[in-house]
């Protein structure tokens, strides 16, 4: 055993010394569908060109199943070489309790400041003045993807926005078609409640509730409106019965439901369905109402290693992530937009240039995950589930929603 | 002969004592030890992290102000009794019918035995697809002709829990007849001879006679039935993921997506120590049934 041990120990000090200035990082993301899969070997192309190796730990699963095994790891300290995280307060404790790496000094070096765009990713990342993360993408999560077939069969031309789409939901059900497609987990309802908050509420109402956290704006009667609206909504998802976010894309693809409120991810649906922007579907940013879309999408992370050489390979790796050729070749894949306002994304398709033009345009709004803790998001989500899939009053369901996020601490 | 003594109590069978110490090691810091952690940890405000800030019953009162909470209890309730009730009835008839020294036993207990060797997550997705309305037993149906059938109760808020039920008893009455069966080969034959002879008819003999006997065999099963209630979780991930909506939400789920999810260690722990308190309230009268009764037969 002991014999054992000491060939390894030796093993180990020569493997060290012949990589002198290549350090192997382990990489945890929960990316592994097609399309996601195919961007994290771009990063993967990337790091091991500069002589270093990338060790991918794809976690399977989604977030909700990664993130538990990501922070158990860090905290229990067998911490990986770098980790995914949505933008935001998901890892923020693991940075007050200092297991993370500091990237300050590349931030600085590289100006980060300057270039990623819009500036508050990087304000998530920020905490006393200190940089602990790499933001990568945008994923925004307020569109309408309608199936332009389903609309043909209905004979009613396709909404342009919301009140189009909900004035047009009648003809569609008389055609046997389900107007709104949504899933039964928990984060898709929240989710098409945030994009009603910005179709309805408007932008002025959405940051008074959300940023300034005015909590009587959030009682009062402008914000009932978006609850009377989401309590219509539910009534046209009401034959809606599937689980998973891509079973009710699917829906659309195949002209079996009018609509579905879904994240700019849904496009990789119709991409690998073969379906055209414009011809077979229609995409609309921010409902079509209030074309924002906010910043929500993924970051990197790198916690703290003692080796010295696998921290300098790590600032390398998140030097590497925000560069003009590693996003292009990263965010095409994805389908997700880039951090940075300088690079040209000429091969990206209808939807994505249309995304690309609100984010020039400015019109953006923090993500749920930046401005409330998980802890918030996750009881949101509870509250909407049951007010989504039971006929729960929008009164009730406001005076609870307020009533959740008072206790933010 | 004197002079040597007994030899002392303590190093009697060391060797199976020592053998014994890990268990005990295990029982004592990992259980015992993780569980007053838990509780201790119940009445803080740790969110993602364990914190030793202490904010009394705050935890438990957000708790049973939240409706996804009540509902879970609610849930566990309803699937507990059923769950209770089917699995003792269908369990004892099924043992009793095989006691009938039927031919061909073995085979019936494996068949009847199979589904216990699978996981409460394949149970859930198979059962996920005999109940799809589409694919399943509706779709079978109405492709024989009958239209207008319907049975989606995992589409169905009111009646999801029992399709969750029909998958747990599917999965473990096996087990329980399995239970069943040992406790009536341990019945005497004579009894069954003199009940016959006093023309008692069988469910009687059954109902009055040989089911008072079989008590403790009874109450060993009550407990695991109980346990395997208390701790339903796999089952509703694997089969419904707590939909639709929050209709089949458990109280084991509530705990893992607020420690996690969440990242709010207080409020999981919170709900983890209610769940403890409802396995105490079963576990003591039955331990106090087992071990205090025994001392006055």
């Amino acid at each position: 055993m002991k014999a054992c041990k000491t060939i390894l120990a030796g093993a180990s000090v020569l493997a060290l010394s012949v990589s002198v200035n290549a350090a192997e990082l382990e990489v945890t993301h929960w990316w592994t569908s097609g399309g996601e899969a195919a961007a994290v070997a771009e990063f993967a192309k990337a790091f091991d060109a500069t002589g270093n190796k990338w060790i991918d730990g794809a976690i399977a699963g989604g977030g909700g199943t990664a993130r538990p095994i990501m922070i158990s790891r860090i905290t229990g300290g067998d911490p990986m070489a770098a980790t995914q995280f949505n933008h935001g307060q998901q890892a923020r404790e693991l940075v007050e309790a200092g297991l993370m790496q500091d990237l300050t000094e590349v931030a600085e070096r590289d100006g980060w400041k300057d270039f990623i765009y819009p500036s508050n990713l990087l304000d998530s990342c920020i905490l006393d003045g200190r940089i602990y993360c790499v933001p990568v993408n945008i994923h925004s999560p307020e569109w309408l993807w309608l199936s332009n077939a389903a609309y043909e069969k209905a004979g009613v031309p396709v909404p342009t926005n919301w009140d189009e789409f909900v004035a047009s939901a009648p003809k569609l059900e008389a055609a046997g078609i389900i107007p709104l497609a949504l899933g039964n987990q928990p984060w898709q309802s929240n989710l098409a409640f945030g994009a009603l908050q910005t179709a309805i509420g408007g932008l002025d109402l959405w940051k008074k509730v959300n940023v300034e956290k005015d909590m009587e704006a959030a009682a009062g009667p402008e914000f009932a409106k978006v609850f009377e609206a989401a309590a219509n909504a539910r009534k046209l998802a009401e034959k809606s019965t599937v689980q998973d976010w891509n079973q009710a894309t699917n829906l659309v693809i195949t002209g079996q439901a009018g609509g579905q409120i879904m994240g700019d991810w849904a496009q990789g649906e119709f991409a690998v369905a073969g379906k055209v922007a414009g011809e077979d579907y229609t995409c609309l940013p921010g409902m079509g109402v209030n074309e924002y879309i906010s910043t929500g999408g993924d970051a990197f992370y790198f916690p703290k290693l003692d080796d010295p050489e696998k921290t300098a390979a790590q600032l390398e790796l998140a030097s590497l992530m925000v560069s003009k050729q590693v996003q292009v070749a990263f965010n095409l894949k994805k389908g997700s937009l880039p951090i940075r306002g300088d690079i040209d994304l000429a091969a990206a398709n209808d939807c994505m240039k249309k995304g690309l033009e609100i984010l020039a345009g400015g019109n953006i709004i923090p993500a749920g995950d930046q401005v409330w803790s998980p802890d918030v998001v996750k009881q949101t989500e509870d509250l909407m589930v049951e007010f989504w899939k039971t006929d729960m009053s929008a009164e009730d369901a406001q005076k609870r929603w307020v009533e959740i996020h008072e206790n933010d601490g | 002969m004197t002079t040597r003594g007994r030899p002392n109590r303590l190093f009697y069978n060391l060797s199976a004592k020592i053998a014994a110490l890990p268990m005990m090691f295990t029982a004592l810091v990992v259980f015992l030890g993780g569980t007053v952690w838990t509780v201790v940890y119940s009445f803080t405000n740790s969110k993602l992290l364990p914190r030793e800030n202490f904010v009394g019953l705050d935890q438990y009162e957000r708790l049973w102000s939240t409706s996804r909470w009540i509902i879970s209890i609610e849930n566990l309730m309803i699937y507990g009794v059923f769950s209770l009730i089917f699995s003792l009835v269908i369990g004892f008839s099924l043992a009793a019918l095989l006691d009938q020294k039927i031919r061909y036993e073995d085979t019936f207990r494996t068949i009847l035995l199979y589904p216990f060797a699978l996981s409460f997550i394949v149970t859930g997705l198979v059962w996920q697809w005999i109940l799809n309305p589409q694919f399943g037993i509706q779709g079978i149906v109405r492709g024989w002709g009958w239209e207008s059938f319907t049975f989606d109760p995992l589409y169905n808020p009111d009646i999801v829990m029992f399709g969750l039920l029909i998958a747990g008893l599917w999965q473990g009455t096996g087990f329980i007849m399995c239970l069943m069966l040992a406790g009536l080969r341990g019945i005497d034959e004579d009894i069954w001879k003199a009940a016959r002879v006093d023309g008692i008819p069988m469910w009687k003999t059954y109902l009055l006679i040989i089911i008072p006997m079989m008590r403790p065999v009874f109450i060993t099963t009550l407990v695991i039935i109980a346990a395997g209630i208390v701790k339903l979780y796999d089952l509703v991930v694997a089969q419904t993921s707590g939909g639709p909506g929050n209709a089949s939400e458990v109280p084991a789920k509530y705990v893992y997506d607020y420690m996690f999810q969440a990242q709010n260690l207080g409020q999981g722990f919170a709900a983890s120590t209610m769940m403890l308190l409802t396995v105490l309230i079963v576990l003591i009268p039955w331990a106090y049934l087992e071990f205090g009764g025994k001392k006055h037969d």
